[in-house]
């Protein structure tokens, strides 16, 4: 897989990378370099580019429930903006942020998506979480033809030209992760519980086709909770009666630190009982406290404890920007990464227009070797070839990776799965 | 339910026996302060909820504070901070009847208006004050895991606190309510304002006191339920309709009907969630209590005064 | 002519009110304002919808419903159901197992079309679905709540709870409804693009003489004897009972018409946004629509499309530069609409407007002479 070329700039990036922010001259030859190029030819569409400068959109949830979870997302992209910046920028232009708050509200996301594409006309946006903001923005991005970098990890069945997904589809996710508690734990029988929505519902469904058809294996149960639910008593009077062997959770948001504290309260701990989850990144633990998760199990594709140099990096430069107490999870590092993707094709493409940028993001072989994760290729149907792995939760809000996947090929479409 | 011997299945129903309990005190110690406030007062405090989100908050100060400053009072502090959370809550409802309420008691839909702004300021104090993240208090140890009577039963220990707690708070409010001067003043000025001012009741400060009460059992539901679950700016819109349902249902004058009510909506949304998989369950419970509310439309137990 | 005048325009100052209301939504906003921010006034002036029906139940019925957003999601959800059946032909749905039936679906193991979503594939079905199930609905919670004589905070409570079950059950049952998504990637209207710009303007229009005209048709209910019937039965509703009027058939009556008046506000909304979600049936939602009436003024119809426009004007403003600014600024609105203005911009009009046209017919005094005083003592008079 690592065959195809790497490109000359992501190295560059590489380098600037690891020794910090110091590598001036580098810059300065780069920004030189295509200082040359006029805003009327790498921007043929009309976009917000003029000779020094390019502007993004950054639309995330700044209010309401959602804000939890996004503002990790927006202070990484925030990050790698200005990181790309201060390297001398994407095609000797600096980039310069429209941010705009979704407030948690679908037709907001919608509305405030139209708003950077028709009024800003920004050249890239980077946004979204919640699966159903991203359906709400998609047809507007179809429509104006803008260019979306999603991050988070999704339940896939979706591919458009105009979204690039920074996240994990979710066989990306699941299946590795399963085959991993049937061979360690030998696992036989799974209980599936997740809140009430596409995510764990789609996920549950994938997980629930590999344990029978793959595995062998056997589901007990499988139950779903309103979202914002905070009672899971009866739930885990059921699971103890059905004595499985893993707990395979998808619980989101607030539901999530009640069903940790009452599995806890339940005597139902880590010495007795595995459980595997693929909604607790360690912005989650934030709220859930370590004490209450220390033994269960993560299945992501980054975790902040991840021992490589461009994720040492990385987290230095993220405490350094927003702060000591801090913590990375798996979305921020997905959208860490959308910047430096979007780059990667700009600069491939020498123009900002949103059809070359995407027909370069297209030939499948933009790869970053600078992901906080290790490393990541873009693959043809717009999501990106990624490692799965395995993190077991500590006392201190940190997950030890006890597990890593080869690197998975994408398949938002998994047949079989359906 | 074949398969499992007889005494797994003893161990079950007890277990999911002490579910339905600790839903219910959960759902009584919501409702208590919204009973008092709306049933005693008729005042729809849309801000309930935000209430005992101060409450929880102030818990989670407290756990920082002591964690800081005082480590060796960790085992202990809990209690402090139920102390303390009826406090700041009773004094924030204590101003909001001062600043609102008290210019509102003629015109209860509007109450619900006035306090939904209140709702939403107090939110967006919450983050600003906060940040948007949900905030656990660390609890001390005695609250954590659960009490085994037998090697298959294990009882929440949390559950079993809230589930004394909400004993203690309801004895509290009984005796407030019934059996003290302070109480008979509050239920005359229910019955009948007018000849209570010409009495000699101080209808107004007895208003005022009966909102800080109500406001200060939601600081104390508050506390409690970092115990259970987590703490956000928007976590009191989550209990406010549950809240209000089991008052409503109980019939709204009525300390045993919400009592009650609450009883009756646990039981039933328990046994319904070990049955039925998905949100089936709430979709069920709910639908059943407005279809009940249809024929008894005054509640349960509805309070026999002339209005 | 008579009836024209008084009845549907409600006088000389109901009429100034409704030329000035039409010329600023049909010609000053379309002139002024670009296409895209023309589009976000048509999606406002769809809320409007809400707000005016609940002038009629509240402001005039006394009902407080907090479930409007129940009828605005009905009748959104019908539209967008048949404008999702016409984008998932088996053409356009052609890589999934099932073809022909929604995306969704397929992704829920759902192998045909459900028997409730067959019959709109007719639009003439939808749109008399549109109409007709959040009336029919509105009958049934209406009946059952009005005939037993639940009113006021009980009722205002139970359509919560009502519109609670129904987003829970929305989003449960996401295989036939699509769940929390709602019903997205909506494009056509009989082969029509309805995302084009040419598409979004016909729609703003036909929006704005929708809305005009249900601000007329109640109007006329509300001046007809119905409508004072209406008013002594939020005022005294024993007395009114006891003269002999069944007292549940008006309200009921009112609510069926104010849930139909909901239901196109959400119809014209998922053809001018392209999507329904349930986020729209919630409390929270439903909620605001009572703002906007409140803010309006809860007396006043065509104030409640002001209060509608000032409030989703502010909030898209305000959330622009200072999104922690606007719950403070909005909850101090509330706050202050209750407390201070409880009649809203439509009353702050009636209070302080007549300074400013006094201020202004002191300055065009001799104009002003010719306007009989005669005149002027009636309006005032109507007021009261």
């Amino acid at each position: 897989m690592r065959k195809t070329s790497t490109s000359r700039l992501p190295s560059i990036m590489r380098r600037r990378f690891v020794k910090g922010l110091m590598a001036l001259p580098a810059a300065i030859l780069l920004s030189n370099m295509s200082l040359s190029v006029s805003a009327a030819e790498v921007n043929t569409t009309g976009l917000a580019v003029t000779d020094d400068t390019v502007t993004v959109g950054i639309l995330h949830s700044l209010t309401g429930t959602m804000a939890i979870s996004e503002t990790g997302a927006q202070e990484a992209e925030k990050l790698a903006i200005k990181q790309i910046n201060d390297m001398g920028g994407i095609l000797g232009r600096q980039i310069e942020i429209i941010q705009e708050d979704g407030a948690s509200d679908w037709p907001t996301f919608a509305e405030k998506s139209k708003k950077l594409l028709v009024k800003d006309k920004v050249a890239a946006v980077f946004g979204a979480w919640t699966s159903a903001s991203r359906k709400a923005v998609l047809p507007v991005f179809e429509k104006e033809n803008g260019l979306l970098y999603y991050p988070t990890f999704y339940e896939g069945l979706e591919q458009s030209k105009n979204v690039i997904y920074t996240g994990q589809e979710a066989t990306q996710q699941i299946l590795d992760g399963l085959n991993w508690v049937a061979k360690e734990k030998e696992a036989k029988t799974f209980y599936l519980i997740g809140s009430d929505y596409i995510w764990p519902r789609t996920s549950m469904k994938i997980a629930r086709k590999h344990i029978e058809n793959v595995l062998g294996g056997k589901v007990v149960g499988e139950e779903y909770k309103p979202l914002g639910n905070t009672q899971f008593g009866s739930v885990i009077n059921k699971i103890r009666l059905k004595k499985p062997d893993v707990i395979y959770a998808a619980v989101v948001g607030g539901s999530n630190v009640a069903w940790f504290k009452q599995l806890k309260a339940a005597g139902i701990t880590s010495k007795k009982q595995t459980l595997l989850t693929i909604s607790v990144t360690e912005d989650e633990v934030l709220g859930i406290g370590g004490e209450n998760l220390e033994g269960f199990y993560s299945i992501m594709k980054y975790f902040q404890s991840q021992d490589n140099e461009n994720n040492k990096a990385f987290v230095k430069a993220f405490k350094e920007m927003w702060g000591e107490d801090s913590v990375i999870g798996d979305v921020t590092q997905a959208a860490y990464l959308g910047p430096w993707l979007w780059k990667a094709a700009v600069e491939r493409a020498g123009s900002f227009d949103v059809d070359k940028v995407v027909a370069e993001s297209e030939k499948g072989d933009i790869e970053l070797t600078t992901a906080p994760e290790g490393y990541v290729k873009l693959h043809k149907n717009h999501h990106l070839w990624s490692k799965a792995r395995v993190g077991q939760w500590k006392k201190d809000g940190q997950a030890t990776v006890v597990y890593t996947s080869e690197l998975i090929e994408p398949d938002p479409f998994p047949a079989g799965y359906q | 339910m074949d398969g499992y011997t007889s005494s797994e299945l003893v161990s079950i129903f007890a277990m999911q026996g002490f579910a339905g309990i600790s839903l219910f005190s959960v759902l009584l110690l919501m409702a208590l302060g919204l009973a008092i406030i709306f049933g005693q007062m008729g005042v729809i405090n849309m801000a309930h909820g935000e209430f005992m989100a101060v409450g929880a908050y102030t818990t989670y100060f407290m756990a920082t504070l002591t964690e800081t400053y005082f480590p060796a009072f960790m085992p202990y502090y809990f209690v402090l901070a139920i102390v303390v959370a009826f406090f700041v809550s009773g004094l924030l409802g204590y101003l909001a009847e001062f600043a609102l309420i008290r210019h509102l008691y003629k015109r209860p839909l509007d109450t619900l208006l006035a306090t939904w702004g209140l709702s939403l300021i107090m939110q967006q104090s919450f983050r600003s004050l906060f940040g948007a993240r949900e905030v656990s208090p660390t609890l001390p140890e005695w609250l954590l895991g659960s009490y085994q009577p037998t090697e298959m039963i294990d009882i929440p220990l949390n559950g079993m606190f809230v589930l004394g707690l909400t004993t203690i708070v309801t004895l509290g409010v009984y005796y407030l309510m019934f059996k003290s001067r302070w109480g008979l003043r509050v239920r005359a000025t229910t019955q009948n304002r007018v000849m209570s001012d010409a009495v000699g009741i101080n209808t107004k400060k007895v208003d005022r006191y009966t909102f800080a009460l109500g406001c200060g059992i939601a600081g104390i539901a508050g506390a409690a339920f970092t115990t259970i679950a987590s703490t956000g700016p928007t976590t009191g819109t989550l209990y406010i309709v549950d809240t209000f349902m089991v008052v409503v249902f109980g019939g709204a004058a009525s300390l045993f009907g919400t009592i009650a009510s609450a009883f009756s909506i646990a039981q039933a949304q328990s046994i319904l969630e070990f049955f039925i998989s998905g949100s089936m369950a709430k979709v069920y419970t709910l639908l059943a209590l407005v279809l009940i509310l249809m024929f008894k439309p005054e509640g349960l137990f509805a309070s026999k005064v002339r209005r | 002519m008579s009836f024209v005048y008084e009845k549907l325009m409600g006088g000389k100052k109901g009429l100034i009110g409704f030329i000035i209301l039409a010329a600023l939504i049909l010609v000053i906003f379309p002139l002024f304002l670009d296409s895209f921010r023309l589009n976000l006034v048509g999606k406002y002036l769809t809320y409007a919808f809400a707000a005016v029906s609940l002038v009629l139940l509240w402001g005039y019925g006394g009902i407080l419903s907090l479930g409007q957003g129940i009828f605005f999601g009905l009748g959104g959800y019908a539209m967008a159901m048949f404008l999702k059946l016409e984008a998932s032909s088996p053409e356009n749905t052609a890589i999934q197992s099932t073809p022909g039936i929604p995306d969704f679906m397929d992704w829920n193991q759902i192998t045909e079309l459900p028997w409730f979503w067959e019959p709109f594939t007719s639009f003439t079905f939808t749109v008399l679905a549109v109409l007709i199930i959040p009336a029919a609905f509105a009958y049934l919670i209406g009946a059952a709540m009005f005939k037993r004589r639940v009113g006021g905070v009980y009722f205002a409570i139970i359509t919560q709870v009502i519109a609670v079950i129904l987003t829970v059950l929305i989003v449960g049952q996401q295989g036939l409804t699509g769940g929390i998504n709602g019903i997205t990637d909506l494009r056509t209207l009989n082969g029509w693009d309805i995302t084009s710009d040419s598409a979004k303007n016909i729609f703003y229009f036909v929006n704005c003489i929708l809305l005009l005209a249900v601000i007329l048709a109640s109007r006329v209910i509300l001046t007809s004897k119905f409508g004072r019937i209406l008013l002594a039965v939020r005022d005294k509703e024993d007395r009114v009972r006891f003269s002999g009027y069944d007292v549940a058939n008006f309200k009921i009556f009112v609510f069926c018409f104010a849930a139909m008046i909901s239901a196109i506000g959400g119809a014209m909304f998922t053809l001018q946004v392209g999507f329904m979600s349930p986020s729209f049936v919630g409390i929270v939602p439903s909620i605001e629509m009572v703002i906007f009436a409140a803010v309006g003024g809860r007396m006043s119809l065509i104030g409640a499309v002001y209060g509608t426009l000032l409030i989703n004007f502010g909030k898209t403003t305000f959330s622009e530069s200072f999104p922690e600014m606007w719950l403070f600024l909005i909850g101090g609105l509330f706050i202050a609409v209750v407390m201070l203005f409880p009649n809203g911009l439509a009353g702050l009009w009636d209070d302080y407007g007549h300074h400013i046209t006094h201020k202004l017919r002191f300055i065009t005094k001799g104009v002003s002479k010719l306007i009989p005083q005669s005149m002027l003592r009636k309006v005032e008079d109507t007021r009261s």
